[in-house]
């Protein structure tokens, strides 16, 4: 797979040719650190996590050797194979065995190996993690569990290497759902998702574990959850977005701006619970939002921030002047090139 | 009228075994096979002998001792001989897996028992709990159809399994239950006023009235509150069970279910997770026949549920629930097993459910009463256990009627309490879905809270602000 993957990601290197950061200018944002890509900041913040834990514990499909896409590579060797360990193929066998490890007072870091593949685990994160501390009053809690789960397009993966379901679980109170843009945004909110005391799913965008790169601190830092991070502020105009599409989205805003219009870029970072108060006062100012998600529009988490801005900005000032558009970016693998499409709407 | 009750509830499990003929189309095989014979009770056919290919590859072992040759195929996981010889294994054994048990009906013990004897105080606390078990049956049952309570589940018919296998764990030993094993909390010492505070789902309920009643749980007693879900709690288990082994604690995990979790995806997982994983749980599977009205005969074709683990590669033994002794003997064998072995045990129990599923469940509708009466009457559990104590001079029937009066005045006491007491406050509709209240559930209950102004004569009056 990852092989695969690669290739895909030459395709895509030579249809947009550019550097995928999203970063606020377009440029590498300086963090003070090495310059890696998002896989490897992800097995960093792994590292730490293990390193600074004796009670964290990683362990799903194939990560004994370093996973698919590299992950967890060398955790194995430096940590043992009682912490860092390969676990049958069962999807909701990795989550309820994670769920019981994290009862226990441990990190529990599991690996579902593609979002696609997270459906058998839907009834155990959904009936039981973000259950468990509610329904038995605060006297058990699986707060030390993390799933991890590359997500969205690679340009070849056809419908089953490249959904984004975060909507599903973003209907779910007790969890919370966060998905990074970069490495040094991976890093960061990784670890603080590893030691966040309730259940989080982390969906990777698998699109630019090895496309984005940027400097990353080795050291250890946490980013917070439920913050949004305006990435790029303008006047006219509000995008948000999420994980890779941040991408994309970044790439209109610097085309919009040759054409004179100013656009506010957000990284909602955490779905849920997700950062209202920082996309309503950019609305309050551009009086416009743009949402836009590789996921499908109907249902989808667009809709949750549509209705809530509009009801936040619009409705409640007795204002008419409602200017609100999603955008969803296909994963057909025949269609790449609307990706390119995607882009020109975003201007549009 | 009782021998045909006999034979209709033994066929309950014979039927398991010889199931796979009933639906048998193919002529050859019937050929084969020869004499049938019509089961009266069962309306099926089924036939008395076994097929010629199942006779002959009955046993792996016996297969493959002469067949193979003399070069194997060395493949990840270990070598594997060669044979010359076309054979499917078999899908069954020929006989059933036998059923093990230490009583007879009458109360003597028939195994010599190969355990520690269980001493008169244990034994005595054992039936205690059973009667106690079986009061609060009756009387919750009651408060149930009197409208005091939502919803009831009893444990009726299965009162050894719980009580005796509880009694076989020490108090470190974790406890994963199902919903029909509140005699474990009992026997941990949960009080009857804890019980009738979760059924109530008043201030004093651990899971501040959140769940349906009989959805228990106690940190204290290292029991995990139940969900509703079936068998999710059993790969959980095995995640349990790992971190009770990387702490190197001496102790287990204990995860109950019925025959119909079986069919659950997550009992295959935590059977194949505990067994890859080298976990130390044991998974009790109460096989009481029927899951609500899908009888065992329409939930699987295996003999039972044993046989399911050595295919998983789990040490597995079946038992008779309805044998006390037999409970205790082989839970704590398994105990001591998965501990010192780092390994998981399966245990099927066989019982029986005498009562209904629920208090919302009629199960006349599904079975014969006939069947439910033989269950009751001829194989109670407790009238077996109180045969050996009584035969053992330690608990006399003045005991007996001692200990339901005290019980069944406490349980009144507890109802009455329960019911007094007030509900959780409306602030924990929203607590402990997180850790801490995120803004958006700060800002529902903050609509509600306004709602309710707007519209005091719609709000519950028993659920204080």
């Amino acid at each position: 797979m990852a092989s695969v993957l690669r290739r895909s990601q030459t395709v895509l290197n030579s249809l947009c040719r550019r550097q995928f950061s999203a970063s606020p200018d377009g440029n590498l944002t300086t963090h003070a650190g090495k310059s890696m890509n998002l896989y490897s900041a992800i097995n960093q913040a792994l590292h730490i996590a293990l390193e600074t834990d004796p009670r964290a514990y990683v362990f799903g499909e194939d990560v004994g050797f370093g996973g698919v896409f590299r992950c967890t590579t060398g955790l194995a060797d430096r940590y043992g194979k009682d912490r860092v360990f390969n676990t049958p193929l069962c999807e909701q066998g990795i989550v309820g065995f994670g769920i019981g490890l994290a009862a226990m007072g441990n990190r529990a870091i599991a690996e579902i190996q593609f979002a696609d593949y997270i459906y058998p685990a839907f009834d155990q994160i959904v009936n039981e993690a973000a259950k468990f501390r509610y329904r038995s009053g605060n006297q058990f809690n699986c707060g030390g569990l993390t799933i991890r789960a590359p997500y969205g397009a690679v340009g070849h993966g056809g419908h089953y290497h490249s959904q984004s379901p975060e909507a599903f679980f973003c209907h779910v109170p007790g969890i919370k759902v966060v998905i990074p843009r970069s490495p040094y945004q991976a890093k960061g909110l990784l670890l603080s998702c590893i030691r966040d005391e309730n259940p989080v799913v982390f969906f990777e965008p698998k699109w630019l574990y090895r496309l984005a790169v940027e400097e990353v601190p080795e050291d250890d830092f946490m980013l917070p959850l439920s913050q949004a991070d305006v990435i790029r502020e303008g006047s006219d105009i509000t995008l948000v977005g999420w994980g890779a599409q941040l991408s994309v989205m970044e790439q209109a805003c610097i085309d919009a701006e040759k054409e004179g219009i100013s656009c506010e870029l957000i990284d909602l970072r955490t779905l849920l619970p997700w950062d209202k108060e920082t996309v309503e006062a950019s609305v309050r100012k551009t009086g416009r939002l743009l949402i836009s998600h590789e996921a499908p529009v109907t249902g989808g988490f667009g809709a949750e921030i549509s209705a809530s801005i509009v009801e936040r900005c619009f409705l409640r000032q007795g204002e008419q002047n409602i200017n609100v558009l999603h955008v969803v970016r296909p994963f057909s693998s025949l269609h790449n090139p609307i990706h390119i499409l995607l882009l020109c709407l975003c201007i549009d | 009228m009782i021998r045909f009750a006999r034979s209709s509830s033994r066929n309950l499990f014979h039927r398991v075994l010889n199931r796979k003929f009933q639906y048998c189309s193919d002529s050859s095989m019937a050929v084969q096979c020869g004499r049938r014979r019509k089961d009266q009770s069962s309306g099926f056919f089924w036939p008395t002998c076994r097929f010629e290919s199942t006779e002959a590859a009955r046993h792996v072992d016996q297969l493959y001792l002469h067949n193979h040759d003399d070069q194997e195929l060395d493949f990840p996981g270990g070598s594997v001989p060669f044979t010359k010889e076309m054979r499917f294994m078999s899908e069954s054994t020929e006989k059933r897996v036998p059923c093990y048990r230490v009583l007879h009906e009458n109360g003597d013990a028939i195994t010599p028992p190969n355990f520690n004897q269980l001493t008169k105080d244990v034994a005595i606390k054992m039936y205690k709990d059973m009667i106690t078990l079986q009061i609060m049956d009756n009387i919750f049952y009651e408060a149930q159809r009197q409208g005091r309570i939502s919803f009831y589940l009893t444990s009726s018919g299965e009162e050894a399994i719980a009580i005796a296998s509880a009694a076989a764990l020490l108090p470190d030993d974790v406890v994963l239950a199902q919903y029909r094993e509140p005699g474990v909390l009992l026997w941990r010492g949960f009080t009857l006023q804890e019980f009738a505070n979760q059924l109530f789902g008043n201030k004093g309920d651990y899971g501040k009235g959140r769940q349906m009643p009989i959805h228990y749980g106690s940190n204290h007693h290292n029991y995990f509150t139940i969900s509703s879900p079936l068998g999710t709690q059993l790969p959980q288990a095995v995640g349990i069970a790992y971190s009770l082994k990387m702490d190197k604690k001496e102790a287990c995990v204990v995860a109950y279910f019925g025959d119909g979790t079986t069919s659950e995806g997550d009992f295959h997982a935590a059977l194949n997770f505990a067994a890859v994983l080298r976990a130390p749980v044991i998974f009790i599977c109460r096989n009481n026949g029927w899951a609500i009205s899908t009888s065992i005969e329409e939930q699987f074709r295996s003999d039972g549920v044993v046989v399911k683990g050595q295919g998983y590669g789990i040490r597995s033994i079946r038992i008779d629930g309805n044998d006390t002794l037999a409970v205790y003997s082989a839970v704590r064998k398994a105990r001591s097993m998965a501990i010192r072995e780092n390994m998981p045990v399966l245990i099927e129990a066989l019982t029986y459910r005498v009562g209904h599923h629920s208090t919302s469940d009629d199960s006349s509708k599904y079975r014969t009463t006939d069947e439910i009466q033989y269950w009751k009457m001829e194989r109670n559990p407790m009238d077996r256990f109180a045969k050996w104590i009584s035969n053992n001079g330690w608990f006399s029937q003045e005991d007996e009627l001692n200990h339901k009066t005290t019980v069944k005045r406490q349980l009144l006491e507890a109802i009455q309490n329960a019911e007094k007491t007030e509900k959780p406050p409306l602030s924990e509709l929203f607590n402990d879905v997180y850790d801490n209240l995120p803004k958006n559930l700060q800002e529902q209950e903050e609509v509600l809270r306004q709602t309710r102004k707007r519209y005091p004569q719609d709000y519950p009056s028993d659920v204080p602000l």
